[in-house]
């Protein structure tokens, strides 16, 4: 049978799911559900970390043989600065620019280094939205209760209570550097309801938040002629005599070159791991999400925290192939889109926390009431022309362009067909363990963004990265900026390393790989 | 897995995939039909650093020239969006040296007036259409390069909501105009100084400094873990 055929189901059943409300699971229910599906409890893929600041506990298989692995440099490798700053930030995601511009505003030397180009990031697939606090009906300690619910109430009080706070000054900094946001006929700034929370409280741009904000944060550093070194990945962070954080080396892709940068502080806003591939998850990440700056922030002594968690998004793309694992917005949940099983029945409440959508699509397919496509793959159906019926024909075209393009690009109209999908691995709930200024136990050293840890608990609400990224950015930024100063530039040493690799040795040179990984190796397969 | 078969849409001819012949740069290689420009890079063993962004359709990193078996036609792809077929032939767009103004969005007095200062060559638009053939995202980008130098700077930034910044519109400009540069210039200007100021906005921010919301704060900070779980269970 081909598709076409297997989503007439989906069409005959919509009149009578739309009368139906499928309530949430009371706490024990849902805990239950998340123990035997969520992947997060697979502990088959589980094992503790051999050494380091982390020793003992328990990551992800493929995490915890990076975190052991080996640096590319040599112990007495060269480490004259080809380039000197106040502020070093690696990565040019929305995190690094937040980061960059704001110690760059603050009069501080910025130099931002990534190893892709400017802006090549997961922030710019960012389509939910971002949350912050500014319906009337809405606060931000309301958003604040909502984000520890989410995230099973293991979220970092402080940073929360921070960022939450900090949103509506984020969105007036980003309206005068021209972001787009979507408003109401009055002009105030449209909030839509997203998964996890109480009241609508998404910020969007269309379906292009991420993109929008990045096109123009990209912009802004250009135009604040920001120093770039771009295809520069970092390889090592350097340590004064104390163990402070005082530079970094990097690769230059293009030459393969050494590029050692001194700088007064360091920040690292390199982003996640949806490119290691964890359980064999396809993922909705960029091509360089491979988990670098926790790498470096390791070697360096830097605690992690919450490594154990990650996010599988309920909606990636199952059908086509092409799409595999590619991410199909919330955003359509949002608006009332159903999650619908091989019988035509609805089994979850849409707009759950990603962790219990997730499980529960894992169920039904693991139950047998999925749907095979021909190359093997196993999804559930989102009925995206709900929304059509629902709202008014156009609906979809309307809210959703860049769903639209992606799938019409294989010849599919979600307007009229609904969407096989299947969760995907999209973000790393934990990380680096930070402050509320971002700076992490080495001093120095500031971790923004997904590479951080702690504030997202257990599981992240949608539309709670873009803030995250923003908020943490600047507060790293403005804090490097502020305490460059009153210092000097700290010696070029490898000490850390040393005593990394002396560690390394007692376990046996545990993982023998090097780290990070850098680029994945997909020329070797296809996936 | 006890999957019923009437789910099950697998036909075992198809899950082998059939070979096709595809020139990559010139260079003959046999690849798995269906699979997306740039697997099919990888399939043939080229390492890919520049071209792979966000493999998702958004960073415009992977812009790709491409034609079709017997078709003269090039046309314009995204990579990662973009699904290999029988005699396709493709090449990667090398990064285009367009020029990019530079300006600060917040000190523009007069916008509309600034757009001709910094892209003097917006206006020299000569209508051949190319831009609008090459954008992947299926941009009206002509209209707009137009809309931008009449002043419909609102139009501009609706039409270009869409824009990945690939550049493909660039090279292809027999006036020299970088079509995305401009509408990025002329959306940001749009929104930085011809929309609405958010009151409701305003009203959050001065009420977070005044510390109206400090009371509630307090009692939940106060909170042991069972009594803030249980008050979390209350918020509806």
């Amino acid at each position: 049978m081909d598709i076409h055929a297997l989503q007439q189901i989906v069409h005959k059943t919509r009149d009578a799911r739309r009368k139906q409300t499928i309530p949430k699971f009371s706490p024990a229910d849902r805990d239950q559900l998340i123990h035997k599906y969520h992947p997060d409890f697979r502990t088959s893929a589980y094992r503790p970390i051999k050494f380091g600041p982390n020793e003992g506990d328990k990551t992800v298989v493929e995490l915890a043989t990076l975190l052991e692995g080996d640096s590319s440099i040599q112990d007495h490798a060269d480490l004259n600065a080809h380039y000197t700053c106040d502020v070093l930030v690696i990565g040019g995601g929305g995190a690094g620019c937040a980061a960059a511009l704001h110690a760059h505003g603050a009069g501080a030397k910025v130099i931002l280094a990534t190893k892709l180009r400017l802006g090549d990031s997961n922030s710019v697939m960012a389509q939910g939205g971002m949350q912050i606090s500014v319906a009337p009906e809405d606060s931000p300690v309301t958003h604040f209760l909502d984000t520890l619910k989410g995230g099973h109430m293991e979220n970092d009080h402080a940073l929360l209570k921070v960022m939450v706070e900090d949103g509506p000054s984020i969105a007036k900094w980003l309206l005068e550097l021209g972001v787009l946001f979507d408003r109401q006929a009055d002009g105030n700034l449209h909030v839509k309801k997203g998964g996890g929370s109480s009241k609508p409280r998404l910020l969007t741009c269309s379906d292009y938040t991420g993109l929008e904000i990045m096109r123009v944060l990209k912009d802004e550093v250009i135009n604040q002629k920001i120093q770039l070194l771009e295809f520069a990945a970092a390889v090592e962070l350097l340590s004064d005599e104390e163990g402070n954080c005082t530079g970094a080396i990097f690769k230059d892709l293009d030459n393969q070159r050494h590029v050692v940068v001194a700088a007064k502080s360091v920040i690292l806003a390199t982003g996640g791991i949806g490119r290691l591939h964890i359980q064999g998850f396809p993922t909705s990440n960029h091509y360089g999400a491979t988990g670098d700056g926790l790498c470096l922030a390791y070697r360096m002594g830097a605690k992690l925290a919450h490594i154990d968690t990650f996010q599988y998004h309920p909606s990636g793309a199952v059908y086509p192939e092409q799409l595999i694992g590619a991410l199909v917005t919330e955003g359509i949940r949002s608006e009332g889109g159903q999650l619908v099983n091989a019988k035509g029945e609805r089994f979850v409440n849409e707009l759950d926390t990603r962790d219990v959508v997730s499980s529960s699509i894992i169920r039904e397919c693991e139950e047998g009431r999925g749907i095979r496509t021909m190359a093997g793959r196993v999804g559930v159906w989102l009925d995206t022309p709900l929304l059509d019926a629902e709202h008014g024909a156009g609906t979809v075209e309307k809210h959703f362009p860049a769903m639209m393009l992606q799938f019409e690009r294989f010849g599919i109209d979600i307007s009229k067909d609904p969407v096989l999908i299947y969760p995907t691995l999209h973000y790393q709930n934990g990380g680096v363990k930070i402050d509320t200024n971002a700076e992490t136990n080495v001093k120095n050293l500031f971790v923004a963004g997904e590479a951080s840890g702690g504030l997202h608990g257990r599981n992240r609400l949608m539309g709670n990265s873009l803030l995250d990224l923003m908020v943490f950015g600047k507060r790293s930024g403005l804090t490097a900026a502020d305490r460059v100063k009153v210092m000097k530039q700290g010696t070029l040493t490898l000490k850390h390393l040393q005593k990394f690799r002396a560690e390394a040795k007692k376990h046996g040179n545990a993982s023998g790989v090097i780290s990070p990984m850098i680029l994945p190796a997909y020329t070797r397969k296809v996936g | 897995m006890n999957q019923e078969d009437t789910n099950v849409i697998d036909q075992p001819e198809v899950l082998k995939p059939r070979m096709v012949t595809i020139e990559i740069a010139g260079k003959k290689v046999e690849v798995p039909e269906g699979i997306t420009v740039i697997k099919a890079m990888w399939y043939a063993g080229i390492d890919v650093v520049r071209g792979v962004g966000c493999l998702g359709g958004f960073c415009g990193a992977c812009a790709t020239y491409y034609r079709t078996k017997d078709d003269p036609k090039v046309k314009t792809c995204l990579a990662c969006q973009t699904a290999v077929q029988d005699g396709m032939s493709f090449t990667m767009m090398p990064p285009f040296p367009a020029r990019k103004a530079t300006y600060d969005i917040q000190k523009l007095q007069d916008p509309k007036q600034d757009l001709f200062n910094l892209y003097p060559e917006a206006p020299l638009c000569r209508n051949c259409n190319a831009c609008t053939e090459a954008c992947p995202q299926k941009i009206d980008v002509r209209e707009g390069v137009w809309k931008a130098v009449f002043g419909d700077f609102k139009s501009v930034s609706e039409m270009f909501m869409d824009c990945v910044m690939c550049g493909m519109c660039t090279p292809v400009c027999i006036a020299d105009i970088a079509p995305n540069l401009v509408a990025l210039y002329v959306s940001r200007a749009q929104g930085a100084h011809f929309s609405e100021q958010p009151e409701g906005l305003d009203t959050r921010i001065k009420e977070i400094q005044d510390g109206r919301f400090n009371d509630d704060w307090n009692k939940i900070l106060k909170m042991n873990d069972k009594e803030l779980a249980e008050h979390c269970a209350t918020v509806k």
